[in-house]
């Protein structure tokens, strides 16, 4: 096993304590509800999509540190950018969360995603990493809810 | 009469040695993330005594054979070993007869089986099925659905802030319209331990019917069936210290009797033409397809296990445990209890201030300590106490004081992760 403190980076225990964007976006036109039955992770993502741009992105919800920095992070992130970064954001991430133990990564183009790197070591907390991204994809796809099951 | 190569020599304990009893099951020996495994998820599974372990082992090395069928020696003899185990369990529970007691694949199978044969065809529209408000998903689920199918209603026994059962309550939901009462003796997801005689009790005033579910019940408790006077007793073998995929559903005679089969197939069956089939007896009938075989001698050999233990030494170990971890976790600034029933199992629930269980799980985890976090199938409970989740300790007779010294050592590291 990895050492705890690669999973519990400082900044996702920094976004843990205090989540930004952690609020109902009022102008949002899109949103969706996300549940990670297996521990009770509940978020809501908000998106003020304006023609292909995130003008605005937020979240609220409850959930383990893990889910809530990511989702914290996810925001800060995808602010300004366009529908198709978010897409391309989102396979970076999923690939740096799920990739296999010890397989070389190229973690310099992820930026402050880097710090999810850890979790891969953690089987069971990788849905707890990517159920704030699950969410922000089906807000922009329209779907509504999203699960990690 | 059969005899496994390796029969332990399990004469009964003179006192309970905490140590001496470790000894008996290897996994405790062994070291996760480099420290010595700590395990507290027995509510989850229970580990296995060699004793259990070997007796599988040697049962496929040495007996392998399907059972009720070959006329040749290894059919018959591990039949004798199947329908031998079978009898323990009915000593173990205290039934009258061994044809009371079906083997299932757990405590959940169990439920359901009662459910869609006695159920079905003895509840009908209108009807009403009482279950408590802190069952596991199992007791609930089968119920649920069946009373959706027959148009029935699902009534809940309310429980207190302490999680103890508002038994004024029961007593108003108890109406001619009651046609089952399905309870749980003690509480995964809070360790209460219900006051079942009185429950079944009252239903029996009225003629209905009981089911235990003593998924946890069976490895605290001594459980005599005939003293409680249960209709039905559920219990799963794997939190018995046995392997999984075996339980048992104890049922009246009278009841199995009447009920029709669950599934159909090899076994169960008297005579098959194309016109009619008349099915086997009890428990046979119950019984459909090859069984579990290994799992049931598997069970078998863990309920030996116990008597060589005893249960009320077990008890006696595990209150020990519970008023130490209960007192210990106390003293934790930031820590809650979950479930403060006066009646409770060895078993603690547990919440932190801004920590999410998961994240307790996570760093107890990196301390060689096994706890189950989550809903531990218990939504609702979950939902009554207004939480998403939580972090449970769940002890067994092997679990020492300095195990949780060591719990509380990895919730203080917990604190300052996130401090």
């Amino acid at each position: 096993m990895s050492e705890l403190s690669e999973l519990y980076q400082e900044v996702i225990l920094d976004h843990n304590k205090s989540p930004r964007n952690f609020r109902k976006c009022e102008t949002c036109n899109h949103d969706a509800e996300g549940y990670n039955p297996l521990c009770g992770d509940h978020i809501f993502v908000y998106i003020d999509l304006q023609g292909d741009t995130i003008k605005d992105i937020s979240f609220q919800g409850s959930g383990c540190a893990i889910s809530k920095s990511s989702a914290s992070l996810m925001t800060s992130i995808l602010k300004g950018k366009t529908k198709q970064e978010a897409l391309e954001m989102f396979n970076k991430f999923h690939e740096v969360v799920t990739s296999r133990i010890g397989s070389e990564q190229d973690l310099s183009s992820l930026g402050k995603l880097a710090v999810f790197s850890g979790v891969r070591d953690y089987p069971s907390r990788v849905k707890c990493a990517s159920l704030a991204w699950h969410t922000m994809i089906s807000a922009l796809k329209e779907e509504k809810s999203a699960s990690t099951e | 009469m059969y005899q496994t190569t390796v029969q332990p020599n399990l004469k009964t304990i003179e006192a309970f040695d905490v140590e001496r009893v470790r000894q008996d099951f290897p996994i405790l020996q062994r070291l996760i993330n480099g420290k010595p495994l700590v395990y507290l998820d027995n509510a989850a599974t229970s580990q296995k005594p060699y004793s259990v372990i070997d007796t599988v082992r040697d049962y496929y090395s040495m007996l392998n054979s399907n059972v009720h069928r070959g006329v040749h020696y290894l059919s018959e003899q591990s039949t004798l070993a199947y329908e031998d185990a079978r009898l323990k369990i009915k000593e173990f529970l205290n039934a009258i007869s061994a044809c009371e007691i079906i083997y299932t694949r757990g405590a959940t199978e169990a439920i359901n089986l009662v459910a869609w044969t006695y159920g079905r065809t003895h509840i009908a529209e209108g009807d009403e099925v009482i279950i408590s408000a802190m069952e596991h998903h199992a007791n609930i689920v089968p119920w649920q659905l069946l009373c959706e199918e027959k148009k029935a209603k699902l009534k809940v026994i309310p429980m207190t802030d302490e999680g103890e059962l508002i038994m004024e309550e029961y007593d108003k939901l108890l109406s001619d319209r009651t046609k089952f009462v399905s309870i749980v003796q003690i509480s995964n997801s809070l360790g209460t331990v219900n006051p079942i005689r009185e429950v079944i009790r009252k239903a029996h005033e009225r003629n209905i019917p009981v089911l235990v579910d003593g998924a946890q019940g069976v490895s605290h408790l001594k459980v005599d069936v005939q003293e409680l006077d249960c209709d039905f007793y559920v219990f799963s073998g794997h939190k018995l210290f046995g392997p999984t995929g075996i339980g048992a559903l104890y049922g009246k005679a009278e009841l199995l009797q009447d009920m029709p089969p669950y599934q159909t197939g090899g076994d169960m069956i008297r005579s098959v033409t194309f016109e009619k089939t008349i099915f086997n007896d009890i428990p046979n009938k119950f019984e459909a397809g090859t069984p579990n075989i290994a799992g049931a001698i598997g069970l078998g050999a863990a309920i030996d296990y116990m008597k060589y233990l005893k249960m009320d030494e077990v008890a006696k170990h595990e209150k020990g445990l519970l008023e130490y971890a209960t007192q210990r976790l106390n003293e934790i600034d930031g820590v809650h209890i979950i479930g403060t029933a006066k009646n409770k199992a060895s078993l603690i629930s547990f919440v932190m201030d801004n920590i999410h269980p998961h994240d307790i799980g996570t760093i107890l985890d990196s301390e060689g300590i096994a706890i189950r976090t989550g809903h531990h199938c218990c939504q609702p409970v979950m939902q009554r106490f207004c939480i998403p989740a939580t972090a449970r300790a769940s002890f067994a007779f092997y679990n020492t004081k300095s195990e949780i010294d060591k719990l509380v050592y990895g919730i203080q590291k917990v604190i300052r992760v996130f401090g």
